[in-house]
């Protein structure tokens, strides 16, 4: 009897959380905005600088790198915070304003699962959009494959950790969805910056390097350019992230509003 | 009316509510609620705006956390038991809303696989008109419609106890009626109804009991007509005559008790039998009663005597 019940239990978990993804991949799909910043955009930019003569230079700065070549994983950084920051944050805080999550908090499913949901359809996303950014840098413009791909899927996982993480807190701390635009604006733009959209961070002055190195972005993008290159990354980027995932991460669940 | 299981005394205690207290900040939302509500019946919770009818079927359904008392459904402690409780529990929400780019049917597909018995959808969304609309996105529905599909979200886990809080509030007369019959097969399967609710007419129909809360408090319990029977002992007559009477005629009758005039019509209240004491005398004095209207003192008196308030205008919130 208590087996029964329990397999009963458990697949109907298994079908909840199913349709929880589903449905929430159905709104990403049916509200394009995430997709075109997350994935259209920087895709977009991988094209246009590969076009531009400007990208072909190979400055004394980037070790032998083409600009091209030493913005792919900015890109690839770009992928994630925009997922992170400006996607992830906009339904969970609307969820909250409609009393979705307050709805579902009286079903036997927590309301913490469509926040899961969340999360796994931009990931998947973030996962997709990764792989033809580098297959398009690799195959269509002539990037060297990474020399590395262990380190590189460890650097642009910590990277994600800690940049969901990021987007979890925004999303606790947001009061409104107006607020919470301004919000993501004031927190993506100076970070996609700090990681060297439009100067390389070899090019910013010495202070911006030193921030560029304690934002989660900035470490993600130098990890993953060492990776890149075949060099194992040095600790400190890796730790960086992993403490930008755990102190984020921590604040998000402690200040998580449901109502 | 339907047989009241609770009166019958073949109910057994399905919803306790002990000396319920519940304060936001200086404010106390419930001051001391109790009530017991048996299996199989419909059972309203009825008072004016801010009395503590929403904070107290919250309490019931877990989503706040009483601050005094108990609260105990099927048993079960909603805060420390929640997981089983939601399982056999469904509610309708005042306010709550969905995804603007879900369709009908996703949701109520979603909100289904969350419930180890889901209810039959086709009869349900064909009980609460909703057939014709699973593919329509839920921000094209109208206020009716996303209230209908709040109710059907409430009752699709096949729940023992369903909450329903002013389950009728924009829905049109037909689609409230149409609501107030799927409620009614409710009962009739043995599903316990604890109804929020400020239409009179409502409460009248469906209710087997119900408590009349006012600033916290239970003023009474007790069924539609006895609460309607403990105001003015209960009599009314309108009638229009056919010519000028001496208002001390009726007034010295042992059963009447009160007479109103307007310009045409005259309002008598009384008791016993009331009706042809006022013909007779008035035939006897050569006049005439045309138009006669018989009421018995309404729910709607009791509401207003019991709390001195007039009953929310529709539409109204917690």
């Amino acid at each position: 009897m208590t087996s029964v019940s329990n397999t009963q239990c458990s697949s109907v978990r298994f079908e909840a959380a199913g349709r929880l993804v589903l449905s929430e991949a159905r709104l990403a799909w049916r509200s394009p905005r995430g997709l075109a910043f997350g994935v259209g955009l920087p895709l977009g930019m991988l094209v246009l600088f590969g076009e531009l003569p400007r990208f072909k230079q190979h400055p004394a700065g980037l070790g032998g790198l083409s600009r091209f070549a030493a913005e792919v994983p900015v890109l690839a950084a770009f992928v994630i915070a925009a997922l992170a920051l400006l996607v992830l944050a906009g339904p969970l805080t609307s969820y909250r304003e409609l009393g979705i999550l307050r709805r579902m908090s009286i079903t036997p499913v927590r309301p913490v699962w469509l926040l899961a949901a969340q999360l796994v359809v931009n990931l998947a996303v973030a996962l997709i959009a990764l792989i033809v950014l580098f297959g398009v840098a690799v195959a269509a413009f002539g990037v060297a494959a990474p020399k590395d791909p262990g380190a590189l899927v460890l650097s642009l996982a910590l990277c994600a950790c800690a940049l969901f993480a990021l987007g979890l807190f925004i999303a606790a701390v947001a009061p409104n969805s107006g607020t919470l635009v301004a919000i993501e604006a004031g927190s993506f733009f100076p970070l996609i910056f700090l990681a060297g959209l439009w100067v390389p961070v070899q090019e910013m002055p010495t202070a911006l390097q030193d921030t560029s190195n304690y934002t989660a972005l900035g470490a993600a993008v130098q990890a993953a350019q060492d990776a890149m290159e075949g060099t194992f990354p040095p600790a400190r980027p890796l730790l960086v992230m992993a403490g930008w995932a755990v102190v984020f991460g921590l604040a998000a669940w402690r200040f998580f509003r449901w109502e | 009316m339907t047989t009241n299981p609770a009166a019958s005394g073949r109910g057994r205690p399905v919803v306790q509510v002990d000396h319920l207290r519940k304060v936001y900040g200086e404010t106390v939302a419930v001051d001391d609620v109790s009530l017991t509500v048996a299996e199989g019946e419909i059972f309203g919770v009825l008072g004016p705006n801010g009395a503590g009818k929403t904070t107290t079927v919250e309490c019931v359904t877990g989503l706040r956390r009483p601050d005094g008392g108990s609260v105990r459904v099927l048993g079960l402690d909603p805060q420390c038991q929640a997981a089983q409780l939601h399982q056999l529990v469904g509610a309708q929400l005042q306010f709550s809303a969905h995804p603007d780019k879900l369709r009908v049917g996703e949701v109520l597909d979603l909100y289904r696989s969350f419930y180890r018995r889901p209810a039959d959808l086709t009869e349900l969304i064909e009980g609460l008109g909703l057939a014709g609309k699973l593919r329509t996105y839920y921000r094209s529905l109208s206020g009716g419609q996303k209230q209908r599909l709040s109710i059907a979200l409430a009752l699709i886990g096949s729940p023992r106890v369903a909450v329903l809080d002013e389950m009728t509030s924009g829905l049109d007369p037909q689609a409230r009626r149409d609501t107030w019959d799927l409620v009614e097969s409710l009962r009739g399967r043995g599903v316990t109804i604890l109804l929020v609710t400020h239409f009179m007419e409502e409460a009248e129909r469906l209710c087997d009991r119900l408590a009349l809360i006012d600033r916290g408090r239970i003023v009474a319990t007790d069924t539609p007509a006895g609460l309607a029977d403990r105001v003015k002992g209960g009599k009314l007559v309108r009638f229009t005559p056919s010519g000028p009477f001496d208002d001390r005629l009726l007034l010295d009758l042992p059963e009447v008790r009160s007479l109103e005039r307007n310009a045409r019509r005259a309002v008598v209240t009384g008791i016993g039998d009331l009706v042809n004491a006022v013909i007779l005398t008035l035939a006897a004095a050569g006049v005439t009663a045309h138009e006669v209207e018989l009421g018995t003192s309404s729910l709607e008196d009791a509401f207003v005597e019991l709390t001195g308030r007039h009953a929310q205008p529709a539409g109204a919130s917690r």
